[in-house]
């Protein structure tokens, strides 16, 4: 070890033993974005916002939660909604942030559709995306379970009985996840520890993953521009800001994020305070009651789509049972979106309404999930069933269609 | 070259060792999400079906299952390999649970049905699907029969085998 | 076959839409992008919330606080039965109406026909069976009558004397030479004028109860409380309780269920569970509701109902009020928040373009 100088001042200090100036110039001032992107690129920074601001409430909320069947609820409703001084508050934005992150998450990602950000050098960067949608949908799921409220349990039940389905084990399955017949305490607590431990360490690691991800591919820009960036970086660094085509993560990206975050915490909190019952459903106000079904039964918002995807195969097809049919068409919708960048043969990168074919499989898709996301709540009786199990058809045709036009769309392209 | 392979045998080794003493702890802690043993011994629950009344739903509650207990009356027909005599009269003894994703069907007694309101699916007083999603009737549970009064859930009597068996045979149910 | 239409319509509009929003270069790109950005998640927020909720939640007559029976014979007609018999009743309920009661008189009658099963604790009628013995005798304890001349309406104190089961609106639990008899026997037997002047009675008697005492220096919203809370108490416990307010049935949950075949819900957080609009059509007329629900149309006025559900929300919401209040503070922070983040950035960019 070389010897140290005596330092002049506290940052000095800490330069010399962990050598924070190049930490900082690496992380941040010198960590290159591309400078043509809009404000779609800032859905990172603003998840990681509302993750930060749903691991501090749930922080808060742990405090007084009690994972026991015949206290949670209270412990809730109660206790954290009446009594802890400002535990409504810390509730609400757990509740609501949980729903809303879904949201942010579904932008991020078709963002990521749409501008082609999932094509060739930059898989690692989507498939670590979607582990942390298949993450956050565990997160959801398992803390949906906690206010231990009528959907709640029912959620709860219904979910697990979909691994009833899986040949062989599935009976079994289905009680050695529940730990019991049914839904019980022995459910209730070990969700408990995955919605509080296991989950959000998993998340956080999965986080770390995809910042890193971004470091080799970079990230896209608005017109899937290739270009080289150490002469971009080079010019910048000489004081041609304007001339280059990147910008440094710290400030002039992060600004950018800051900005459309604070925009977008004044609805967030306007939700917060005003409209919360999308989100802490009125149903899950009574408590749970295993023997007794809710009229309608529905997951949260997220996962309609793929809610209606399981429940659109509403009868038999050639000999295959309805259950089993809607069973493989959901395990087929969860792990579709993960093959994405080997199902698009274009090697075009650009916005979707540039490529010839994509832009039309694109809107297509857009409309199908909203088309299921409404169905998946309704009551699937009469034609409601019809258009679900349409819907569900088309989600199927629309992704086993993908590889083949987009095969045509690189033809088309090179042609030219 | 002989100390390399050596040490290359060894890490190997090592790594196998220790490949062996993860996977005892893997299923170590897969028994730890196991029920435990008084949930899977939880017992039986005796019934006094002379409680029932005609055409009128009763729901007990076994192994945290709701079983359904309809008593027919003398306008519905019995249904051969579902309904279970008990004493004078037949009775639907099942499962509450619908066969598509377990919800608890309603009775409708104007209509001698059930009608799940999850997704739809109807059933018969005997608990034999007829719309919707529902994959099969609505299941039976073990049960024996002690007198004209008392039935018992969980317990496998001749009169449950019977049915089982009977079912089994008929291809048009499995 | 309506819903259908109206997603698939809104999907073809909101794809067209798209393009030609694509299109308007006139408009900054960002806004253009934001524009699509909020209109499909319009979209969505619009076909899993307020049209979910009109097709799963039928749209209902709206409360009436009359009591004259009109929606009762609209509801039979609709539903296609004979309403010769509800017309006679209600307006037979309409012509003792007209009559001015007299409350000395109305006192001898209340004493000779009520005072035996019902207390009126605060008229000097104490409880004579203990509610174990009423348990025992009619399946559930009658109520006490010191308020009823204030939280009931008029109309329907006169439609219950005269035959409770068809004020209460429950003739489907109890029909006509079935095997069930409610508790109470019907009046209508009684001349018009002395079911007036018996209403009439516990209308002065009800005014004559003192407010709730309470401890000095109360805040208003103790005294609201209190108020409420003793409206709720004589309306809602004899059947239900409300843990979150140490409130406990005066029937228990297994002679109710013996007495109705069901067990009324603890009503704790139905302010949250239903919300204020359903609590009000329901206390309203709960079977137009609810068909079929063990819960009888109780006859709340406009302003105890209010009171009612005004209490459960200072239980069940308690923290509205400072919900209410921290909300605009929030959210005017974070606009000059933003203004700053807005500026910030601003000063930074200024270089790179």
């Amino acid at each position: 070890m070389a010897e140290f100088e005596k330092a002049n001042s506290v940052g000095e200090w800490f330069d010399q033993r962990l050598n924070t100036s190049g930490f900082w110039r690496v992380m941040m001032t010198e960590y290159w974005i591309p400078k043509n992107i809009n404000f779609l690129w800032a859905m990172g920074a603003l998840l990681a916002m509302m993750f930060t601001l749903l691991l501090v409430t749930g922080i808060f909320l742990l405090m007084y939660y009690k994972p026991d069947v015949n206290m949670a609820f209270d412990s809730v409703n109660y206790t954290i909604m009446q009594e802890v001084a400002y535990g409504w508050l810390f509730r609400n934005i757990h509740g609501v942030g949980a729903s809303v992150v879904f949201l942010i998450i579904y932008i991020h990602m078709f963002t990521g559709i749409y501008y082609g950000s999932y094509k060739k050098g930059r898989e690692m960067i989507w498939l670590s995306g979607m582990l942390l949608f298949v993450t956050f949908s565990a997160e959801g799921f398992s803390g949906y379970m906690l206010p231990w409220g009528q959907m709640s349990y029912w959620a709860a039940y219904v979910i697990t009985e979909i691994f009833g389905g899986i040949p062989f084990i599935g009976d079994e399955l289905v009680i050695w996840i529940r730990g019991n017949f049914y839904v019980s305490d022995a459910t209730l607590t070990r969700f408990f520890m995955l919605h509080v431990l296991l989950i959000p360490m998993a998340i956080l690691g999965a986080i770390v993953f995809h910042f890193y991800t971004l470091r080799f591919p970079h990230v896209n820009n608005e017109e899937g521009e290739f270009f080289d960036y150490k002469e971009e970086s080079e010019k910048y660094l000489k004081g041609d800001k304007a001339h280059s085509k990147v910008i440094a993560f710290w400030p002039d990206f992060l600004s950018k994020d800051f900005m459309v975050i604070t925009i977008f915490m004044i609805f967030f909190f306007y939700l917060v305070f005003y409209n919360n019952d999308f989100a802490m459903d009125p149903v899950n106000f009574d408590k749970a009651d295993g023997m007794k079904t809710p009229a309608h039964i529905y997951p949260e918002w997220y996962f309609l789509w793929s809610y209606e995807v399981l429940r659109g195969f509403f009868f038999d097809i050639a000999g295959i049972s309805g259950k089993s049919l809607g069973l493989m068409a959901f395990g087929f919708a969860q792990a579709i979106f993960m093959l994405l960048p080997w199902l698009d043969r274009s090697p075009m990168v650009k916005p979707a309404n540039q490529r010839p074919i994509f832009k039309y499989w694109f809107w297509f898709l857009m409309a199908d999930l909203f088309i299921l996301t409404i169905f998946g709540k309704l009551p699937p009786t009469g034609a409601n069933a019809w258009v679900g199990f349409a819907s569900s058809v088309t989600f199927l045709v629309l992704f086993i269609a993908l590889p083949f036009l987009t095969k045509i769309e690189a033809k088309i392209a090179g042609g030219k | 070259m002989i100390n390399e392979s050596r040490r290359g045998f060894m890490g190997k080794a090592f790594g196998a060792v220790a490949a062996v003493g993860a996977v005892g702890s893997l299923v170590a802690m897969k028994k730890t999400w196991d029920p435990l043993p008084s949930v899977m011994a939880a017992g039986f629950t005796t019934v006094d079906v002379s409680k029932l009344s005609d055409n009128k739903l009763e729901i007990a509650k076994w192994q945290g299952k709701p079983i359904f207990l309809l008593r027919f009356a003398a306008d519905m027909p019995a249904v051969e390999k579902r309904s279970v005599k008990v004493g004078e009269h037949y009775y639907s003894i099942m499962i509450g649970l619908c066969t598509h994703l377990g919800c608890i069907p309603a009775y409708r007694d104007a209509t001698h049905d059930f009608k799940c309101a999850c997704h739809g699916g109807e059933f018969t007083a005997a608990g034999v699907h007829t719309f919707g999603p529902p994959p099969r009737p609505l299941d039976i549970p073990p049960f024996s029969i002690k007198d004209e009064n008392t039935i018992v859930l969980g317990e496998a009597g001749p009169e449950y085998k019977a049915l089982i068996a009977s079912l089994s045979t008929d291809s048009n149910i499995a | 076959m309506f819903a259908i239409i109206v997603g698939l319509v809104v999907a073809v509009i909101l794809i067209v839409l798209n393009i030609v929003l694509s299109r308007i270069s006139f408009v900054p790109k960002e806004i253009r992008i934001l524009s699509i950005v909020v209109i499909m998640v319009s979209y969505i927020y619009w076909g899993f919330e307020p049209f979910a909720h009109h097709e799963m939640h039928p749209h209902v007559a709206e409360a009436t606080y009359a009591f004259d029976g009109k929606a009762d014979i609209e509801a039979l007609e609709e539903a296609g039965k004979d309403i010769a018999d509800a017309e006679i009743f209600w307006s037979s309920v309409a012509k003792v109406a007209q009559h001015q009661g007299n409350a000395q008189a109305g006192k001898e009658l209340v004493i000779a026909n009520c005072t035996g099963c019902h207390s009126m604790t605060h008229a000097g009628f104490p409880q004579i069976m203990s509610d174990a013995d009423s348990i025992a005798s009619y399946g559930v304890t009658p109520p006490d009558l010191s308020l009823s001349g204030k939280i009931y309406d008029r109309n329907y104190l006169i439609a219950f004397i005269s035959n409770p089961v068809k004020a209460m609106h429950i003739e489907h639990k109890y029909p006509v030479g079935g095997e069930k008899v409610f508790p109470m026997p019907a009046s209508d037997w009684m001349q018009p004028q002395e079911i007036a002047d018996m209403v009439a009675f516990l209308a002065d008697s009800a005014s004559a109860v003192p407010a709730p005492v309470l401890k000095e220096g109360a805040t208003e919203v103790e005294i609201s409380k209190a108020a409420n809370k003793e409206v709720f108490e004589a309306a809602c416990v004899r059947c239900h309780s409300m843990d979150y307010a140490g409130i406990t049935a005066r029937t228990s949950g297994e002679d109710m269920n013996k007495y109705i075949g069901a067990i009324p819900p603890d009503l704790s957080q139905h302010i949250r569970s239903r919300g204020d609009e359903y609590l009000h059509n329901f206390i309203n007329d709960p079977q137009r509701k609810l068909p079929g629900t063990g819960m009888p149309r109780v006859g709340l006025t406009k302003d105890a109902e209010m009171q009612v559900v005004e209490y459960m929300t200072q239980i069940g919401d308690s923290k509205k009020a400072q919900r209410e209040e921290l909300g605009p503070k929030i959210l005017i922070y974070l606009a000059i928040l933003a203004v700053f983040a807005l500026l910030w950035k601003r000063q930074i960019w200024k270089d790179l373009h």
